[in-house]
């Protein structure tokens, strides 16, 4: 039996998911930080940690687990922590300077994310 | 009081980056869902919004509307899973066309608000 969940609970499970997610996220990049035309590791390390765990939760979290569970974890938690903003941003960055670091973090931010939410769905299943 | 500022644009941009993958599905799309244009539109305007701020050096403003919205508001995550949920469903074009559409348009879209400011 699926329950109802209203609106304003499912916002606020997010809202309390993606501070928590977006607080690792700082904790890690304050750090890890990255010296100009540097490779942004703590921004790329978040993003294909996040994305393996992204696959963990969908093949293990169904909406008849609990209602709030994947919107807390997975749209919260997990939408807060991995961020796609910085990553297009850093990657403007480099590019002037340095675009080879810069080519081969947004391609490799990709490629990385691709075989970690696949190997993270992989292992949950 | 970095904590407050990045928890305060995070509780903002989360639910934000929810509602609004959830209007462009309904409104746009009438509920169908063949392809994750929700998502693709939170990381198009919050690269574009993040690519605004480059210039700015107020930390105030940078962990706020940065590190916390901008941060919160988009995911990489949820990208991953749709594209992967494309291939898996047999939408090989449509997996690599969600790839190059959110790279595309989020880094298009970065340099441009790098660029008006």
């Amino acid at each position: 039996m699926t329950r109802e969940v209203s609106l304003g609970r499912t916002l606020a499970v997010i809202a309390a998911g993606g501070v928590v997610g977006s607080l690792a996220r700082y904790g890690v990049a304050d750090a890890w930080p990255h010296q100009q035309g540097g490779f942004p590791w703590a921004t790329f390390v978040v993003n294909v940690v996040g994305c393996f765990l992204i696959g963990v939760l969908l093949a293990r979290i169904t909406p008849q687990t609990h209602p709030l569970l994947r919107p807390f974890l997975g749209t919260g938690v997990l939408g807060g922590f991995t961020t796609f903003s910085t990553f297009a941003v850093d990657t403007d960055r480099l590019l002037p300077d340095h675009a080879v670091v810069a080519l081969v973090y947004f391609f490799g931010t990709l490629a990385a994310a691709m075989v970690a939410v696949w190997a993270g769905d992989r292992v949950a299943r | 009081m970095n904590l407050l500022l990045v928890a305060v644009g995070a509780a903002v941009g989360a639910p934000l980056r929810f509602l609004t993958d959830r209007y462009v599905v309904a409104r746009i799309m009438h509920g169908a869902k063949p392809f994750p244009w929700g998502t693709l539109t939170v990381n198009v305007l919050g690269s574009f919004v993040l690519g605004l701020l480059t210039g700015v050096s107020d930390h105030t403003t940078t962990l706020l509307l940065g590190v916390g919205f901008c941060g919160a508001f988009t995911t990489y995550s949820t990208f991953s899973a749709e594209t992967l949920q494309l291939a898996r469903g047999g939408n090989r074009a449509g997996a690599v066309l969600n790839a190059v559409l959110n790279l595309g348009l989020g880094l298009a879209a970065a340099i441009l608000g790098a660029t008006i400011t």
